[in-house]
This record gives C-alpha cells, structure tokens and sequence, in this order.
C-alpha cells in the first residue's frame, strides 16, 4: 500500500520522542545537554545552527553516525522545522539506537525563541573543494580545516627540512607560513630542497619558496625573512606564531631555537638529518622535556659534520620534513598523540623506525624548576670552546 | 650477545660497519669489548678518566642509561645497545 509523505510523518511521529526547545535549551546551559546532531543540508547549516551541535547532512546519517555516536548514546536528532529530524529518528531507531528524540520545531523554534546560536566562519565553495579530503576527516572535518587556515607556522630554514615541511603546510591549508632563511637557491640544493628549482638558483630561498606556494595555494600568507636568526630578533619573530619547525643546519641555532620556544611557550617541532639518517621529536614547552633535556651539550665540531660535509640522502628530507608537517598539524589542531618525550629515528639503510624515550630532566638548565633560563652565545658554545671548558668544570 | 649500534659520525672508526656484535653483561664492558674491536671509537665517546661525553647519549634499548644506572646498568643477551650523538644537519 502506498504511503504519503503525511502518513510517513505520523508513524515517526508515533515512533519517535520529541524534545521541546525550552527543554533542550535549559540542559544545554546546565553543561548537561544531549549530543545534538543537525541534519540539515551544508548551506543551511552555514546559516546559522545550535552551539555544540555535530552536523551530519541526513544523506550521510547512516555512514557518518558511528563517527559521532554509539547506539546507547543519548541523540537529539534536529534540522530546520523538526519534521526531517523525525523521520531521521527512524533511521536511527533502526539502527539501534534505543536513546534518540526529535528537536520539535528544529532550529527555526530555537532561533526564534531567542536561544544562542553559531553562525561558523565557514570554508568558500572552492575551500570545500580543495580541502574536502581533509574535511572528510572525522578529526580534521571543516572545523579543523578553517582552524588550520587561522595557524601560522614559522618554519627556520628553508632548506632540506624546510622545503617538504612548508609545501605540505601550504598543501594542507595552514594560512600563514613564515619562512626564515638567508641562504640563496644553489644548483647543489636541488637533489633534495623540492620547493626551489633549476631556474630559481641564486634566489633568497625564503622568496624562492614564496613562488612555489603562491603557485600551489592563494589561500596561504607567506612571510619571508632574508636573514639569520639570532638572539636579538628571536621573540620578535616567534611571537606570531603558532609553532615553530626547525629545520636548520647548525647546533649553535637549534639551542637558540629551544631556549625561545620555552620562553615563548611555542611549541618546537624538531627533526634532523645526515646521510641516511633522520632525527625527530616534538618539544612542547614545560609539558615534555626539551631540547636540551635529550643534547645537553653539544658534540664538538668533528663530531657533528654538516650534511655539506658528510652528505645526505636527498629522500631523507621528505621522509624526516613531512613527519615534521605532520606533527605541526596534529600539534595545531590539538589531535593525536604527538612526538613528546619521544624520538624517533629512521634509518633509510634498514628502513626501520626506532623510538627512544626522552624524559624531562629535573636539572634541565633550560626547562628545570631551578633553570634560570637567559640567551648565551651559542656560537661560542657550539664551536667547542664553551662545551670542553665547562665538561672539564664538570671533571 | 648484544649489539651496538653505531651512529653515522662514528661509523669510519668502525671501518664503516653500522652495528657491532659484542659480549659484556654492564653497558660499561659492552662499551669496553667496543673498543677492543674498533679502538679509534673510545676517545669519540670517552673522556681520558673513562667519562662517557656529555654530548654523547647511549640507550640501552629505548632508555637512557643516565636514568638507568649508567655504565653499570645490566645489558641481557640479544639487547641493543644504541649510541646517539645529536645531528644538526637540515
């Protein structure tokens, strides 16, 4: 026997428990309110819709829903006028889910009975479209995305490390990227440094970069900044940011870089290379240890060729520098369970990861309770004269 | 029998090999059948008293063996003794 729309309507509505808005309105201020999944369609949605919500257009209720909510889960099913909510409940019901009710009136009650409501910043149509693999992403979805398009990353060097880590970064949608380098493009950079090319050598690769951004994604603000850091321009630069990656080639930067990020609090993601070999961690300020907590000290010169001495795996770097993306996002977006108190090291030869652990050192003259943290001369310390004098102190 | 693993900055004192099977029951005879085999890697790791560098970080397995109990921490047969120096390089 055919059914109506109308028929359809009145066994849901037999079948399915309606919440009233004053109801929900009162739980949701108490901190105790139902997950409520909005139905409706994206561009109604963008319109405005009840804070907390999850929004699952009712075309991909039964795919999504495991994503949000087990069937004992207590759902508010709501969508513009209460009546699709309703029907949706069905589906649910027939899902198993014992615990489900329908918003009466749906948002439009809601609004007009003068409850809160989030008009979100939304992504443009051609955002949705360039990012929707990440927005399919239950941890990423299009909250995630816009939040990534609010980050700036700051990126030291824009070398090895550097140019995988800020391509992806730009591929990925982080809005703004700095990059400090006041290196120039060489022929001999090109085996690995895949952000720069052939006709661009000879240019500051900090501009070089600027271009293959540009040419990958306008939504991403590029900042360049042609020079070497150092102490006196350190906090200036990092204050902007939202985390740090460090991809340079010398000790004398990279404590430099540790000592700014405790007194900044930004974090400092870390990786480094030399022939086949890859280093990295992820330094969050005063949550895990720190740089410093793992080197102490750094090796004198003999010891610690750079990769224009000793050589480097061009490949390395994309390995090593796209675990650094990968670590910024999921340190962005607050997921995940980052590179603290970890580091991993990938041996290309053996194509093998290990992970050691590194704990907080409670004497840490970085990050201890006792540190009495200030810039040093890390030139001087790093160029061996600074480190034999104090290991010999130490004897 | 355990193994030592043997950084990239250290491996042309090992004439090139990436890890060396030694004997020893401590970290500290391990690092000394070390030496035995490939005597040019003790002054890169030690100071002239026997100190291991503090620039110089060994794991037994994934820890550190300062938090251990340094070069008398008890190494079993089939550990993996890793020596990591810090790399710079980007």
């Amino acid at each position: 026997m055919a059914r109506s729309y109308q028929d359809l309507l009145a066994s849901a509505r037999e079948q399915v428990p309606e919440v009233q808005v004053p109801d929900l309105a009162s739980r949701h201020a108490s901190g105790d309110g139902p997950l409520v999944i909005d139905i409706r369609e994206q561009h109604e949605w963008d319109q405005g819709h009840i804070p907390g919500s999850v929004h699952i257009p009712r075309s991909f209720l039964e795919s999504r829903i495991a994503g949000v909510a087990r069937p004992g889960t207590e759902v508010v099913l709501s969508c513009a006028s209460g009546q699709r909510s309703l029907l949706a409940g069905v589906t649910l019901q027939d899902m198993g889910f014992e615990n489900v009710a329908s918003l009466a009136g749906g948002f439009q009650r809601w609004k007009q009975s003068g409850n809160d409501f989030d008009v979100p910043q939304t992504l443009t149509p051609d955002q949705r479209s360039r990012y929707s693999r990440h927005v399919l992403i239950p941890e990423i979805g299009e909250a995630g995305q816009i939040k990534l398009l609010n980050s700036k990353a700051l990126l030291i060097g824009a070398g090895g490390l550097g140019s995988p880590a800020a391509f992806y970064l730009a591929a990925a949608g982080v809005g703004t990227i700095g990059l400090v380098d006041d290196d120039v493009v060489e022929a001999s950079n090109l085996q690995r440094q895949i952000i720069h090319t052939t006709d661009r050598v000879g240019m500051n690769k900090g501009e070089s970069a600027r271009v293959a951004i540009e040419a990958l994604n306008p939504d991403v603000t590029v900042n360049t900044y042609p020079y070497r850091v150092s102490r006196d321009n350190v906090l200036n630069l990092i204050s902007d940011y939202d985390v740090i990656i460090d991809g340079t080639d010398n000790f004398p930067t990279r404590y430099l870089m540790s000592d700014a990020s405790l007194m900044t609090r930004v974090p400092l993601i870390h990786a480094s290379i030399l022939r086949f070999e890859g280093h990295a961690s992820t330094f969050l300020p005063y949550e895990g240890p720190c740089y410093r907590c793992l080197f102490p000290e750094p090796p004198p010169p003999d010891l610690a060729p750079s990769c224009g001495e000793a050589g480097v795996l061009g490949v390395l770097c994309g390995v090593m520098g796209n675990i650094m993306a990968t670590e910024a996002i999921k340190v962005l977006l607050g997921i995940g369970d980052p590179l603290a108190g970890r580091l991993m090291i990938y041996d290309a030869l053996d194509m093998a990861f290990t992970e050691l652990k590194i704990r907080r050192d409670p004497d840490c003259p970085a990050c201890g309770p006792n540190a009495q943290l200030e810039f040093r001369d890390y030139e001087a310390w790093c160029s061996g004269v600074g480190a034999h004098t104090a290991a010999a102190v130490a004897r | 029998m355990s193994t030592v693993r043997i950084p990239p900055v250290l491996r042309q004192s090992t004439g090139g090999e990436r890890t060396v099977t030694v004997s020893g029951a401590t970290v500290g005879e391990v690092l000394d059948s070390l030496y035995e085999q490939h005597p040019a890697v003790r002054a890169q790791l030690q100071t002239p008293e026997g100190d291991l560098h503090k620039f110089v970080n060994v794991y037994l397995n994934d820890e550190d063996v300062r938090l251990l109990s340094w070069l008398d921490t008890e190494v079993a047969d089939g550990d993996t003794l890793m020596i990591l120096p810090a790399m710079a390089g980007g």
